[in-house]
């Protein structure tokens, strides 16, 4: 498949898609999913059929639209489908089976009213999809459709330019690592390629543990094919010929679409022994989780590819010298490869402009909980916390007030909403005790008692703890205990002093991420509601 | 590709285990192949019983206990066969806040059991999972494989009981 | 390869010392009469930092490194020891003594234990964490050998011992966190196992007693471990 090839797919392909009147894109994501979009699709599909519209209606599914949900008070509205309707442009919420007829019957008339969707509120018009920017465009079990919105031609490009000058581009964007760590991209990247060896690999951590983030799901959903064009630009820069994703086993639809795409990829030579008839081959493989948080750490990521349990290693040695089968081996989240073929095709220094002066380019999150708009946003870097949670997300549901918003899952902290002005960047993050993580937002209203979620938060971690090193293992057992004595008012003063001693014990000699950040949650909210904290503690006192 | 001779028979003659084999076979009957390999004999079996583990062990040529601390690492892994129904609380941290917990609580006190195990009577399996990654449905169960929510737990037990009372999944299954 | 042989100067607890490349800092500590407290690590055995007992600070890094498994670099400064250190290690051997049920006085390695050792030779004089008093199992099925994970601290050196020396890996580790146990084969009682083969290697290497010779009273048993380090000697230079 050589450039000229893939363009003249891509034209085809939209020369056929013009030629359709309308265009009806029905969310198959995570909740819409479940919610009954594949029926929604061939009620649809149906209905076209019946009213001869044949040719000049298309039903596609497409990959999350992005609003999983909005509710704004009282009892759970109907849970329905998002559909679009295309070249109106209008988005229906709540769609089911039974709405097709009328749906059918609506294109190129008066629209549905009642199921509208505001597409100029914040949710939508405040995002920056770069990341996202083929998500719900496209079919995701199609790849002509992927080419056809302009796939793999960034791929094609990078094979025309030296490895080195593709990891300068990546340099240049100052992308980090999306899974939380926020390591310099370009940098891991030029260490692989540097790295001894014939034999290299390259893994996408595809594991997503944090509760409450979907982020990576929605992307691997509904747009396989971008993960694979940015591992495989990846494989390229640093010299790898095999790769893995490490996807973990709550998500079979994701699974299912990857193992779709690569099919599809390698059916037209754009993954393969032989990409875009060159001597650059690069074949993926999908190696299923079974249920381990812990897998999410690289090392024990690698273990688990082996075959074995997933305990870390001590690091040094870092995977980028001796990785998978003790090979040079990157290891990237899936937003990370994400950003790669816009990179490639737009330049480094296009991402760059976007964000902070550290953190450049954008975040996708996936925003939860007690918020109005649930679902998953790209955002800037950059942006505020308050521009999430009120303008983008809604606000707060049932006429509550926001008391915190939480990121980094387990590993991470609540920002006060006193905070709220706290633009989302790498270091702000950290500064006021919590990280970016990889993306997992969720807004806590004033019902919510803070030393619930550290317990919450810790109990999490307790039940992960590979079991390997003393301090993970038997503290998070303690420290849980600890905050289940303070939560249920039967906690001393003694108690919070021995807890805040054992977060900092756990936190500087645990093996791994997950027992050092284990305590996080604890510290975060001893810092912003000790009240909280004390005032069970006085409880205790008088009971 | 490994030699064959010392290849282990199948526990039963049953083609089953020519499934389980595809897989192994596929990965040239490697130690790596391991995880994958469980996956496809649990989806089999609906559970890791020791004659299958020690059957795939010995394909991958891989020590017993590794095999066995690999099947109990992980939480999706089961060693004992699981109830006729199998319901899923997910505990993530916006299903928690929506009120997973009194989902889980009430489920758990109707059947009488805790989060991981069966009902006596052989018939639900009780499990916590750590989110399924649709929060958009919080608070959410996964019963048998299919996603409900928001849900309660007297709606999950009444869907427990109306699915007692009909034809198991198997034979609904054909 | 050449560069492992040349020899580094690094500073530990103040004290300049010379080591040869590729030693990891507990060997180079050790070399000097610097005794760094460890219990997962054993000579002879791969090292795999999990007690995090022998962690040591070094100049300039972020975090606390576990001495048995990081590599020596030429012009780095070691602090094997200090009030924080000394805290931390308390910690961990507390946490241990917490895990699981141990009571010295009815133990068959009462006196000759590396964890009394430890708690000892740091000072540890009582327990804060409480107690978790977990029902474990005893297995007294193997004819010879007994295995009580009452006193079992997951150090693995039974399985690093039983994969890398004898080469029968009939010991792993099941489930994970609080709930992982060592077991034999598919968790079958050890007198039952079929891959044992009954070398005693992982009862001498256990540190506390939960391994131990059957027919033992309390402080009776001995472990004897030189046989470590000689089969590794003569297995590297063997012909």
């Amino acid at each position: 498949m050589t450039p000229a090839q893939l363009a003249q797919l891509a034209a085809a392909e939209r020369s056929a898609a013009a030629a359709v009147r309308h265009e009806v894109a029905v969310c198959t994501g995570g909740s819409c999913g479940s919610a009954g979009a594949a029926a929604v699709v061939e009620a649809l599909a149906r209905e076209a059929g019946a009213v001869g519209g044949g040719g000049n209606i298309r039903v596609k599914g497409v990959g999350c639209l992005g609003l999983c949900r909005q509710q704004r008070g009282g009892p759970p509205e109907r849970v329905g489908v998002l559909v679009r309707v295309a070249p109106e442009n209008h988005l229906y919420a709540d769609i089911t089976a039974e709405d097709a007829p009328r749906l059918v019957r609506s294109l190129g008339r008066a629209p549905l009213l009642e199921r509208l969707v505001d597409t100029g509120q914040a949710f939508f018009t405040r995002q920056r999809r770069i990341v996202l920017e083929t998500c719900g465009r496209v079919d995701p079990a199609r790849i002509e459709d992927y080419i056809a919105a302009g796939g793999y031609a960034a791929l094609l490009k990078a094979l025309e330019r030296p490895p080195t000058e593709v990891i300068a581009e990546v340099t240049r964007s100052g992308l980090r690592g999306r899974g939380g760590a926020g390591y310099p991209t370009g940098l891991k990247w030029s260490t692989v390629a540097k790295a001894r060896g014939s034999e290299k690999y390259v893994v996408c951590n595809a594991d997503e543990g944090d509760p409450g983030a979907f982020m990576d799901r929605t992307v691997l959903e509904g747009d396989p094919h971008r993960v694979l064009e940015g591992m495989a630009i990846a494989a390229w820069a640093v010299g790898a010929r095999h790769g893995y994703i490490y996807c973990r086993a709550e998500y079979p639809q994701a699974i299912a679409r990857l193992r779709t795409a690569i099919r599809q990829a390698e059916g037209h030579g754009l993954l393969g022994p032989a990409i875009a008839d060159t001597p650059f081959g690069f074949r993926v493989e999908v190696r299923v989780g079974a249920g381990a948080f812990v897998c999410g750490e690289e090392t024990a990521l690698l273990a688990s590819i082996e075959g074995g349990r997933g305990t870390p290693r001590p690091r040094p040695p870092y995977p980028a010298e001796h990785g998978l089968f003790g090979k040079p081996t990157l290891i990237n989240n899936v937003e990370t490869f994400a950003n790669i073929p816009a990179i490639v095709r737009e330049g480094g220094a296009w991402l760059a402009a976007i964000g902070t002066d550290k953190s450049k380019g954008t975040k996708v999150f996936s925003l939860a909980g007690h918020v109005v708009n649930t679902g998953v946003i790209e955002v800037p870097m950059g942006i505020t916390l308050r521009e999430i949670v009120f303008e983008i997300g809604g606000g707060i549901p049932n006429g509550r007030q926001c008391k915190a918003v939480q990121t980094g899952g387990p590993s991470g902290g609540c920002i006060p909403a006193s905070h709220l002005d706290t633009p989302v960047d790498y270091e702000s993050l950290v500064g006021l005790g919590s990280i970016m993580g990889s993306g997992g937002m969720i807004v806590m209203d004033d019902s919510t008692s803070m030393v619930e979620v550290a317990r919450f938060f810790m109990g999490f971690s307790m039940k992960e703890s590979c079991g390997k090193c003393v301090p993970c293992r038997v503290g998070t057992v303690h420290m849980h205990e600890l905050l289940s004595r303070i939560a249920g008012g039967r906690g001393t003063a003694r108690d919070l002093a021995l807890l805040e001693e054992l977060c900092d014990m756990v936190r500087q000699t645990s093996l791994c991420g997950l027992g050092m950040a284990a305590p996080s949650p604890v510290l975060s909210t001893l810092r912003w509601f000790r009240d909280e904290y004390e005032a069970r503690l006085l409880a205790a006192a008088e009971g | 590709m490994r030699e064959d001779r010392h290849r282990p028979v199948p526990p039963t003659p049953d083609a089953i285990w020519e499934r389980i084999d595809a897989v192994m076979r596929r990965h040239a009957y490697s130690s790596h192949a391991l995880i994958e390999t469980l996956h496809v004999a649990q989806e089999a079996f609906g559970y890791l019983d020791k004659a299958t583990l020690a059957w795939v062990a010995g394909s991958l040529r891989v020590p017993l206990s590794r095999a066995y601390g690999v099947a109990t690492f992980y939480h999706l892994f089961r060693t004992e066969p699981p109830g006729r129904q199998l319901c899923v609380v997910c505990m993530g941290t916006a299903c928690w806040l929506k009120g997973a917990g009194e989902v889980m609580r009430g489920i758990a006190q109707t059947l009488g059991v805790h989060d991981g195990e069966t009902t006596s009577d052989g018939q639900v399996s009780l499990l916590s999972a750590h989110c399924v990654g649709q929060c958009g449905m919080a608070p959410l169960v996964v019963l048998d494989g299919e996603v409900v929510g928001p849900t309660s737990a007297p709606t999950v037990v009444a869907r427990i009981a109306a699915r007692r009372a009909g034809p198991s999944p198997a034979e609904e299954a054909g | 390869m050449a560069e492992d042989l040349a020899v580094s100067t690094l500073i530990i607890d103040g004290r300049d010392v010379a080591a040869e490349g590729g030693r990891t800092i507990l060997e180079a500590a050790r070399e000097h009469g610097i005794d760094i407290p460890t219990l997962c690590f054993l000579d002879g055995l791969s090292a795999v930092g999990a007690c995090r007992l022998c962690l040591v600070a070094i100049e300039g890094a972020p975090r606390l490194v576990p001495a048995c498994t990081t590599r020596i670099a030429e012009g780095m400064v070691v602090t094997t020891s200090s009030p924080r250190l000394a805290a931390y290690r308390r910690r961990i051997v507390e946490f241990l003594f917490s895990e699981r049920n141990h009571v010295c006085a009815v133990c068959v390695v009462n006196g000759h234990c590396d964890l009394q050792a430890l708690a000892t030779r740091l000072g540890l004089t009582h327990v804060e964490v409480p107690y978790r008093w977990p029902t474990v199992p005893v297995d007294a099925s193997h004819e010879r050998f007994l295995l009580d994970h009452n006193r079992c601290v997951l150090c693995t050196r039974c399985v690093r011992v039983c994969d890398e020396i004898e080469g029968a890996h009939t010991w792993d580790v099941r489930g994970r966190g609080i709930e992982a146990r060592v077991i034999t084969d598919l968790d079958t009682p050890w007198g039952h196992s079929t891959t044992c083969t009954g070398c005693g290697k992982c009862v001498q290497v256990c540190p506390t007693g939960a391994l131990a010779h059957k027919g033992r009273a309390p402080g009776e048993m001995v472990k004897a471990r030189d046989f470590l380090p000689y089969l590794r000697r003569m297995r590297e230079h063997g012909t």
